[in-house]
């Protein structure tokens, strides 16, 4: 089959791979029809996660049709349409049965790594990587999915693609990370980061209920989607305006009730010399994240309000206004998405058209066409916020 | 283990020593000479480059290849009481200067503590209060110990039943090929071992109690002398069953002790840790969980040897 896949830093390849076959008795094998390259794809293109291998094939979001079933999946058949959610796990372990899906304790064959660099090791997630499990990804023609009888939801009508493909990450990702604020009636929440997550945390906190929503990036194209489409009150390019002023000006000196990181280990920095700090220490491998938003979220936000990070981290980072943090009765909540747990709820409100996903979309490609997909991604040429791959 | 921890940093140290006072005596017996006071002869260089020098680098490297690490030292002790001769020497010879007998002085002091310290730890190596072993060499090996622990999400019943029928166990032990029941109480193990190699070995249950803990042993005549034992106990808020391993492996001389030793890698403690992964894998989602990297589920060879994130070749 052909498959993108990850051949050093800033290059990826379609090559020709073998097709995927069952291992274990709860695999599925899907054939792939739509995958989309995900913003945390880019952190692995520009050689931020270490245990990269030449020839892994990337992806993790991505639906298809289930083609063959191990002997221990039964809710699954042949010619079953699903969207396969990207953290990989076992339904059955202690975090499991708490609805904590992306710390899974068995999808990881290789947690032993992952131990070495984060005490602990997560789930395994799909095309993430050697030390989050070594599994390929679904940037490809067919994907085999572990534990087939637990992540993947079956789409049974003709509800096109798009609408839905962004179960498997973005669309539950932005929610968590709306949800983690507890909002209540009069909450103003800000999202740094109007990339895709960016743009699903803006509309959850509608849905969810807030009063105001700011997005904060530093592409127009990109505040104007989040005003537009996905529901902001108000945005701050902050290579115009200091974000910390805006903020204080748009809560009349409160700060915002909850703070949500979109962006992670990459972000940029309207400080010249505080961003040449951080890329110097990055590139030197003394910091391997650059924390900019999470300073600036902590800074501003009002006095016992939360701090919700679904922006991918890596590592470690330097200079966190630890004493800010907690003087100031401030909450974090953090995780990768235990997407299992939303599925059948967002699905529900696709359904009852309270969004629709697809919005996100500006680019559509052939997988052949991968490489040129994630050069524009991440260049943000032709004002690129999300691609989507047919094989 | 702190203990005889200390003791080999002592030994190593005065093996260290050795070598330098060796190679120093070796090289440059006029000066070193001339250090403790003596007159710098012809005769005096050669008894400083042959009778200490050349003596202290052979202790030195019989210590640090831990080849008869403790009758090497005993033969330090003995070096020792030869250069405190020849100080003595030194000393009631007449005819030294103040400066020589001064220097001479100093130097017989400073024997005198390095052979309390040959004699220390000598003693120590000789009572046996530490093995004489630490190396993967073909001599005489330590014991291996390793211990492990998890929690499985399973109740304490089913958790114990699965590891009691020890013939389950290979199911998650990778080293293991497979564990036979022979009745009584007594089992037949077969393990794989590097290099092609293959150790098998029979074993008895030496205690258990139902939901609480099993032990078992080799026989005695076996060639790998093992022991092992697991404890079971429900873990708080019915979060399943937590699990507690230690194991035991004396490991015989020879080629076939190396081979066992490289069985357990490096550190023993994350072959089992990756046992009892398997473990937990098998008890709650019914099977050793495999990805393309790592076909064969975690093992720590694998581990360092992935293969790309791509499928397996037809």
């Amino acid at each position: 089959m052909r498959a993108n896949c990850w051949t050093g830093k800033n290059s990826v390849e379609v090559m020709d791979v073998p097709d995927p076959k069952i291992l274990n008795s709860r695999d599925a094998i899907v054939r792939i029809t739509s995958s989309a390259i995900c913003g945390s794809d880019l952190h692995l293109y520009n050689g931020f996660i270490p245990t990269m291998k030449k020839g892994d094939i990337l992806g993790h979001e991505f639906m298809g049709e289930v083609v063959e079933t191990g002997p221990g999946v039964t809710n699954l058949s042949m010619g079953d349409r699903v969207v396969v959610p990207f953290p990989i796990a076992c339904g059955t372990c202690g975090a499991c049965q708490q609805g904590l899906y992306s710390v899974c304790e068995n999808s990881n064959p290789n947690a032993p790594i992952a131990e070495k660099l984060m005490g602990r090791s997560p789930c395994g997630i799909f095309g993430y990587s050697h030390m989050l499990g070594g599994y390929p990804g679904g940037q490809a023609q067919y994907a085999r999915v572990p534990f087939a009888d637990i992540g993947p939801i079956k789409i049974e009508d003709g509800i096109p693609d798009e609408q839905v493909l962004f179960l498997s990450d973005i669309f539950p990702t932005g929610y968590m990370g709306a949800e983690l604020c507890d909002i209540t009636p009069g909450d103003v929440v800000a999202v740094w980061g109007a990339g895709p997550v960016g743009q699903f945390a803006i509309a959850s906190a509608k849905l969810l209920g807030a009063e105001r929503v700011i997005a904060i990036d530093r592409f127009d194209y990109r505040l104007r989607i989040a005003a537009q489409r996905a529901g902001a009150t108000d945005v701050i390019n902050y290579e115009q305006v200091s974000t910390l002023e805006a903020l204080e000006d748009i809560t009349a000196g409160r700060g915002p009730d909850a703070c949500i990181d979109a962006v992670g280990m990459e972000a940029h920095h309207d400080i010249g010399p505080l961003h040449a700090y951080d890329r110097a220490k990055q590139a030197a491998g003394v910091e391997t994240d650059r924390p900019h938003v999470l300073r600036e979220a902590i800074m501003s936000c009002r006095n016992g309000g939360v701090i919700s990070v679904i922006g991918v981290y890596g590592g470690f980072v330097d200079k966190f206004p630890m004493g800010a943090f907690m003087n100031r009765s401030l909450r974090m909540r953090t995780g990768q998405c235990h997407v299992q747990r939303y599925l059948e709820p967002l699905l529900a409100r696709v359904r009852a058209g309270e969004i629709d996903p697809s919005f996100v979309i500006t680019h559509r490609m052939s997988l052949e066409d991968a490489p040129r997909g994630y050069e524009m991604f991440k260049n943000k040429e032709d004002d690129c916020l999300k691609v989507v791959l047919s094989p | 283990m702190a203990g005889s921890d200390r003791t080999w940093r002592w030994v190593d140290g005065l093996g260290i020593f050795s070598l330098g006072l060796g190679t120093a005596q070796v090289a440059a017996p006029g000066a070193m000479n001339r250090l403790v006071g003596a007159k710098d002869t012809p005769e005096n260089r050669a008894v400083q480059r042959w009778l200490g020098g050349a003596r202290e680098i052979a202790a030195g490297i019989g210590i640090e290849t831990r080849r008869g690490t403790t009758g090497w030292l005993w033969a330090r002790v003995a070096g020792d009481a030869l250069d405190l001769t020849l100080l003595s020497l030194v000393l009631a010879d007449p005819r030294r200067r103040p400066d020589e007998r001064r220097r001479a002085t100093a130097a017989t002091a400073a024997v005198l503590g390095v052979t309390a310290a040959d004699i220390t730890a000598a003693l120590r190596l000789s009572r046996g209060a530490v093995r004489e072993t630490r190396g993967r060499g073909t001599g005489d090996m330590a014991e291996i110990e390793a211990k492990a622990m998890i929690t499985v999400n399973r109740p304490i019943g089913e958790v114990f039943r699965f590891w009691h029928d020890l013939e389950n166990l290979p199911q998650f032990m990778a080293h293991l090929q497979s564990v036979r029941s022979l009745g009584g109480g007594r089992s037949r193990w077969r393990a794989k071992a590097p290099v092609g190699m293959e150790i098998e070995w029979e074993a008895e249950i030496t205690g258990e109690e139902i939901d609480e803990f099993i032990a078992w042993r080799s026989v005695p005549s076996a060639t790998v002398q093992n022991s092992g034992e697991v404890r079971f106990r429900p873990a708080p808020g019915g979060r399943g069953t937590e699990i507690r391993v230690l194991l035991h492996y004396r490991p015989p001389a020879g080629k076939l002790g190396s081979a066992v030793a490289k069985l357990f890698g490096e550190e023993p403690g994350q072959q089992v840790r990756d046992d009892l992964r398997r473990f937990k894998q098998v008890m709650e989602t019914g099977e050793v969980v495999r990805s393309e990297a790592s076909p064969e589920g975690t093992r720590t060879r694998r581990l360092i040897a992935q293969r790309p994130a791509q499928p397996l070749p037809a």
